[in-house]
């Protein structure tokens, strides 16, 4: 395998191992939990290094994972005082650990890989020459097994508790009422948030992980109406971030973690954009018919209240609709069209008559109203 | 007596303020009871306690003679339509597939046999040709509908309901009045928390006044008194003697 292909590998590896748990991040409206698990995760990693020496033991992993949990406590803790709202207790307890983790980098480990720069924005370019070896045979690079590791766990966990996952996001009170225990559910997700931010953190650091957790499931939710096609969206959204930002860094000379993260929100924005349902061109196109709708029920209806009366050749002009309806000239034109394409009406010269099918139309439209 | 729902010394309190005081209930069994008492009276307080999702600080709850932990899968609960996010991607039948999980267990996903259970109690809200809408797109009563029929597919033998009228028009409100009745001429008890005065002689046969105490429980004719919702309503006398002029 090329370095190349190696780095793309652990990129796509680690942007869908962020994408599965983020799912539920965002569904349950905790994207920012994110955040703060991937920064308070620091001290967790520092203590279990300085205890174990070794930068890439299992250990790292567990006390990762255990920082996480402990913020995700101390925040429900704070929140359960009553005395500030769950953002605030999230904006002071996440700092306070991560803080913690920078003083003991500095004191401590400040000789070691363990640096600030490092643990910010990760190094994806320097993964390959950290190889997992047994008996001095190579089996590839090392970040490659852990994060495959923990998107096994991630799988296996989303597989298991499918069912519960989707209950407690939709609907908590209704989980506890039937007994599925969303309080412990909660935990465990969170711990899989930690574990996976601590895997992908070496590669894309601490920052970026909110970018792979919280973008992709966004983007998803604009795109699709079901939770399994969420899933698979999401992913696959991750999967093409990691791709495309490796090759915009390979030809800018850039971060290839900030790369990623940036194609997150390139992706995400084109579907702000353009999302079949709810993006905003289409609610615009979709809004545009509409009026265009409604303009041809009130010409015709207009049409059919003044059909046959002597005021009819002063009412029926074309040139009298913008007066009386109050429509600008080219809405007037368009709706206009619109009728007579649909052979609503007719026209003659500067005067408009109904069809059979228009007359049809106003009266049912009169019902309707 | 067995009684359905029975509720012994239930007290709440948020920090030190207590949201429900020594509260007693006895419900007998195929029983449509109102819920009823001012905002901040405690009335959803004392359904999320009776089903364990908010933790009292005294008292105990059974339900027919026992636990409700024991007794979760005879009882259904309709929680309050704006405690959940609608914009959740899901559909109309998985949500009321929803309703089976309990009985279901851990693990087990939700098959055919399901699948028809849930569809036969969306004909029996009205609803079965909105199965497959996502539940963004319904109407506000369209969603209570959607909720009832997520208790009704549990076919359970006692079920809470959190405000099922909240904002639903009167034809829905008429439909789900029918169904409760309905459900009670099968035996079963419903516990209905109510805000609409007027309409508790006519929809009910049971009424429980609550204002963090309880100020009395038991048949309508009996407990629905201008005195009794006095004690409950404090000094908004006016509207209450109002309705019961009304009432006569």
């Amino acid at each position: 395998m090329s370095a190349s292909f190696e780095i793309q590998l652990i990129a796509v590896v680690v942007a869908v191992t962020c994408a599965i748990p983020g799912v539920f991040l965002v569904l349950q409206r905790m994207s920012m939990m994110s955040d703060a698990i991937s920064h308070a995760i620091l001290p967790g990693i520092v203590v279990a290094f300085l205890l174990t020496g070794d930068l890439g033991s299992p250990w790292m992993i567990l006390g990762a994972a255990m920082a996480g949990v402990l913020t995700v406590a101390l925040v429900e803790l704070l929140r359960k005082t009553g005395l500030l709202k769950e953002d605030a207790a999230i904006g002071i307890v996440f700092p306070a650990l991560f803080s913690v983790g920078v003083v003991l980098i500095a004191q401590y480990a400040g000789d070691v890989h363990l640096d600030i720069d490092a643990v910010l924005l990760g190094e994806l370019a320097f993964a390959p020459f950290d190889r997992m070896t047994i008996n001095g045979v190579d089996f590839g690079p090392r970040a490659l097994f852990v994060m495959s590791a923990i998107f096994c766990v991630d799988v296996a966990f989303i597989v298991l508790f499918f069912k519960e996952l989707k209950l407690t996001s939709f609907d908590k009170a209704l989980a506890g009422a039937l007994g599925f225990a969303p309080a412990f559910l909660h935990y465990v997700l969170m711990g899989l948030v930690s574990i996976t931010a601590v895997g992908a953190f070496d590669a894309v650091g601490s920052i970026l992980v909110v970018a792979l957790m919280v973008a992709p499931p966004a983007t998803a939710y604009l795109l699709t109406d079901s939770l399994k096609p969420m899933i698979f969206i999401s992913v696959g959204i991750g999967a093409l971030s990691a791709i495309s930002g490796y090759w915009m860094a390979h030809f800018l000379d850039a971060s290839i973690a900030g790369s990623m993260a940036t194609m997150t929100g390139v992706i995400f924005l084109t579907a702000v954009v353009f999302a079949p349902h709810r993006g905003l061109w289409s609610v615009r196109k979709r809004r545009s018919s509409q009026q265009i709708v409604f303009g041809r029920k009130m010409l015709v209806i207009h049409l059919y209240n003044h059909e046959g009366l002597p005021e009819a050749n002063q009412e029926c002009r074309v040139d009298h609709l913008e007066d009386h309806l109050r429509w600008d000239h080219l809405f007037a034109t368009r709706a206009i069209k619109s009728s007579l394409q649909l052979s609503l009406i007719k026209q003659h010269g500067a005067l408009l008559s109904l069809t059979e099918t228009g007359r049809e139309v106003a009266r049912k439209s009169l019902v309707e109203l | 007596m067995d009684y359905a729902i029975d509720i012994r010394d239930m007290t709440v309190a948020y920090r030190e303020k207590p949201v429900l005081w020594d509260v007693d209930l006895q419900v007998p069994p195929g029983v449509l009871l109102a819920i009823v008492g001012p905002n901040g009276a405690g009335k959803t307080t004392l359904i999320k306690a009776s089903l364990g999702l908010v933790k009292a600080a005294a008292g105990s709850v059974l339900i027919h003679g026992r636990p409700y932990a024991e007794q979760r899968s005879t009882v259904a609960y309709v929680p309050q339509r704006g405690s959940v996010d609608w914009d959740f991607p899901t559909n109309v039948l998985d949500v009321v597939t929803m309703g089976l999980y309990g009985q279901l267990g851990w693990f087990k996903r939700p098959g055919k046999a399901e699948r028809v259970a849930a569809l036969k109690s969306l004909a029996q809200v009205g609803m079965e040709e909105f199965a497959a809408r996502q539940i963004s797109q319904l109407s506000g009563g369209q969603q209570q509908r959607v909720f009832l029929a997520r208790a009704l597919v549990q076919d359970a033998r006692v079920y809470f309901m959190d405000e099922p009228f909240q904002g639903v028009d009167a034809t829905t409100e008429r439909a789900i009045v029918d169904l409760l009745q309905g459900l009670r001429k099968q035996g079963k008890t419903v516990a209905v928390v109510h805000h609409d005065l007027q309409t508790v002689p006519e929809y009910f046969d049971h009424v429980m006044l609550l204002n963090v105490r309880r100020i009395a429980s038991g048949p309508v004719e009996e407990e629905f008194t201008e005195e009794n919702l006095r004690t409950t309503y404090g000094g908004r006398v006016a509207f209450v003697s109002a309705l019961s002029a009304a009432k006569k």
